[in-house]
């Protein structure tokens, strides 16, 4: 059982069982454990706390550390910092116990045991097994500073390796960094309001400033970014986000905004500034190079860069996944000889095979993804098909080429098995084309092989 | 919708002048059919391709892509299709290459629902640098009406760029350039490897379509013709052994939408 501050009054203790604690305070209020919400929570505070610096680690199950090291002046100062952040949970209505220490092992273990310095640090501290602890007890070594001061060697001979290890992590002797939760980005720009804005539009007029920013720290670089994350801060400790990726390097101010305007607009739901934005930050996490440029005199670049914007604008809108292109592999299987990828990554694929003159088209021009089940009627089971039923429409063939024979890849299977398809281009009676396959060598592979629907010609 | 030009002054730099396409046409290859329709398809125009029955959707797929293929701008194709239609099929890179497209010139997009297709269309059929755009909704789709044939058709022709709208179902009322019926139409031409079985029965050869204009709004009559693709000239031949473009009775081929033209 956990309590909090009224039920600490009130006497009740951690650890204690509810029926003694409900026997003691009739009027208890008690809520069932919810790791998995305290996670959400953790995280959610560790996104707020990226005001402060792009250093936040999230130390589950209650611990966040910062790392402000040169941060602290932008705040007044590090005590101010802290005040700002207690302040800001206080409103949420979370108490928290702040500590100030060189190192993230040393400010977990004061702020958990609320200690004023390392040296009065109990042992309990150490996090050491029990009967390594009991041991330093029972010798007098209550605190931290006691056990700091004793010859290293002997307590090493005596507790082990950690102990010393330990000790020199709370000191600072040995150095451990803080785990960034997102790394730093390459160009960031950030604005905070003094007034939180509570209009949408003053917002987004902010943001339009810090992309013009941002893009001239991409000119000095000669870059282009390739996604952008907005993050809007707002003043209860909440940070929307908007993220738009593109599929060339962009710094165009004028681009951007356009992109950014229309993911708000493709938004399920709305920004929602509440009691107001104080901190909007753009971060540029993905750059690639870009160089001046200059228009080439036939126009060639420019209608490039054109159809390239719109290709961005539909990605912004629509989500990038659903702007492709095709790609040809290199597989005699037809499903995987040719694929989609979204526009913009840098696949090149396979030549595309093209039938030889005079040739009438080998392939449909869809394919069924999986292919349809159809009702076949052949003369001889391992002959073309006759007659064929699919979406309740019977289709008598008229003209037929095949089989064209393609073998499984056997050789991709340990048990080399895997069904023989025999394809057929037939032509129904009103002239369309259909693409069909028997899946399964009569008699050989399969007694009763199936027949299946791949694709349709123009 | 179609462009936001207030506030984006400096985009607006940027755009080439608009190109006067306003006569380009887009020849078949076919003198008798170009001589019909006045030289050919308006490159800078709406035209709707309606699939004759409920199997002929790859047929209008490729007609439409055909039409791509021969308006004579450069640049990529456009093909907007629906969730819903990517369910079941997907367009085939092997069989574009097979029809003369290069599928690297196929730009897909995928939309959630009728309403993102006719925004992302109007969109990307402003933008002059795209040969052509293809809107394929799924289904009948009420939502594709008067007003956004309407928009897209102005925007085509102040962009220049061929706009293709495959649909399905009874014709509806629009403001598009021309309608087209589109059906599959048994081969003519045999393959290459024509006695290929046992039966006898010959191999299905070149794409044929039989296209009926039933609706012109320059007023040409409408009529029925059948087009064999012939991929090695890149062009559209009169089937060889087909009938000439005969004209259907027009009262026949209007009749559907009579009542409706007045809505239009």
């Amino acid at each position: 059982m956990a309590v909090d501050g009224q039920a600490l009054a009130a006497g009740l203790a951690p650890g204690m069982r509810l029926a003694d604690a409900r026997a003691r305070v009739p009027e208890l209020l008690a809520q069932p454990h919810d790791p998995a919400a305290d996670a959400a929570l953790l995280e959610w505070l560790a996104d707020g706390c990226d005001r402060y610096t792009p250093m936040v680690m999230a130390v589950p199950p209650h611990g966040l550390v910062l790392d402000i090291t040169g941060c602290a002046h932008l705040f007044g100062g590090e005590a101010a910092l802290v005040d700002d952040l207690v302040t800001r949970l206080a409103r949420l209505g979370l108490t928290a116990w702040p500590a100030l220490a060189a190192t993230p092992d040393a400010a977990l273990a004061l702020a958990r045991h609320q200690a004023d310095c390392i040296d009065d640090l109990p042992i309990a501290a150490l996090e050491l097994p029990e009967a390594s602890e009991l041991a330093l007890r029972r010798a007098g070594l209550l605190t931290i500073g006691r056990v700091a001061r004793q010859h290293m060697p002997a307590l090493a001979a005596r507790f082990g390796e950690a102990l010393p290890h330990l000790l020199a992590r709370l000191s600072g002797a040995i150095a451990v960094p803080v785990t960034p939760r997102r790394p730093p980005a390459p160009v960031e720009v950030e604005r905070r309001f003094a007034a939180p804005l509570t209009q949408v539009e003053a917002a987004l007029a902010a943001i339009e400033a810090l992309v013009v920013r941002a893009g001239l720290l991409l000119t000095e670089r000669a870059e282009g970014g390739r996604r952008f994350d907005v993050a809007l801060f707002r003043s209860d400790g909440h940070v929307a986000r908007l993220v738009v990726e593109t599929a060339a390097p962009v710094r165009d101010p004028a681009v951007l905004i356009r992109l950014l305007r229309e993911r708000i607009g493709a938004l399920a739901d709305p920004i929602d500034p509440g009691f107001g934005f104080d901190l909007i930050r753009l971060m540029v996490p993905v750059t690639a190079p870009l160089a001046a440029q200059q228009l080439q005199l036939e126009g060639g670049s420019l209608a490039d860069s054109e159809v390239g914007a719109l290709v961005d604008r539909l990605g912004a809108r629509l989500g990038r996944g659903r702007v492709r292109r095709l790609v040809a592999a290199d597989s005699h299987i037809p499903e995987q000889a040719a694929f989609e990828l979204p526009l913009g990554d840098a696949a090149t694929g396979a030549a595309w095979t093209v039938a030889a003159p005079g040739e009438p088209p080998l392939r449909p021009v869809t394919l069924f993804d999986p292919p349809q089940i159809i009702q076949v009627i052949a003369e001889v089971p391992d002959g073309p098909p006759r007659r064929f039923r699919w979406r309740r429409q019977t289709h008598d063939v008229v003209r037929h080429e095949g089989p064209e024979r393609i073998a499984a890849q056997w050789w991709r299977r340990a048990d080399g098995a895997g069904l023989t398809r025999d394809y057929y281009r037939v032509e129904d009676s009103n002239g369309r084309r259909f693409w069909l396959f028997r899946h399964g060598l009569y008699g050989s592979e399969k007694p009763d092989p199936g027949w299946y629907l791949h694709g349709l010609f123009a | 919708m179609t462009s936001r030009p207030a506030s984006l002054p400096a985009l607006a730099g940027l755009a080439p002048p608009p190109v006067p396409a306003a006569g380009a046409r887009l020849s078949l290859g076919l003198d008798a059919v170009d001589a019909r329709l006045g030289g050919g398809f308006e490159v800078a125009a709406l035209h709707e391709l309606y699939a004759q029955g409920e199997g002929d959707a790859a047929s209008v797929a490729g007609f439409a892509l055909l039409l791509a293929l021969r308006c004579g701008r450069p640049g990529p194709i456009l093909w907007l299709r629906e969730d819903r239609a990517a369910r079941y099929d997907r367009p085939y890179g092997l069989g574009l290459a097979d029809l003369g497209l290069d599928p690297a010139r196929l730009v897909l997009v995928q939309a959630p629902d009728t309403l993102a297709l006719l925004r992302a269309g109007a969109e990307a059929v402003g933008c002059a640098a795209l040969a052509a755009v293809l809107l394929e909704p799924f289904g009948k789709a009420p939502a594709f009406d008067l007003t956004a044939s309407r928009r897209l058709m102005l925007a085509a022709a102040r962009s220049g760029v061929l706009t293709l709208a495959l649909r399905s179902g009874d014709p509806v009322p629009s403001a598009a350039q021309s309608r087209w019926h589109v059906a599959a139409a048994a081969s003519l031409t045999p393959g290459a490897n024509a006695p290929s079985s046992m039966s006898g029965a010959s191999a299905p050869g070149a794409p044929v379509f039989a296209v009926t204009l039933l609706r012109h709004r320059s007023g040409i009559g409408g009529f029925a013709t059948r087009l064999e693709w012939d991929r090695d000239s890149a062009s559209f031949t009169a089937p060889r052994s087909g009938p000439a473009p005969a004209a259907v009775p027009l009262r026949a081929a209007a009749a559907p939408e009579s009542g409706r033209r007045h809505a239009a």
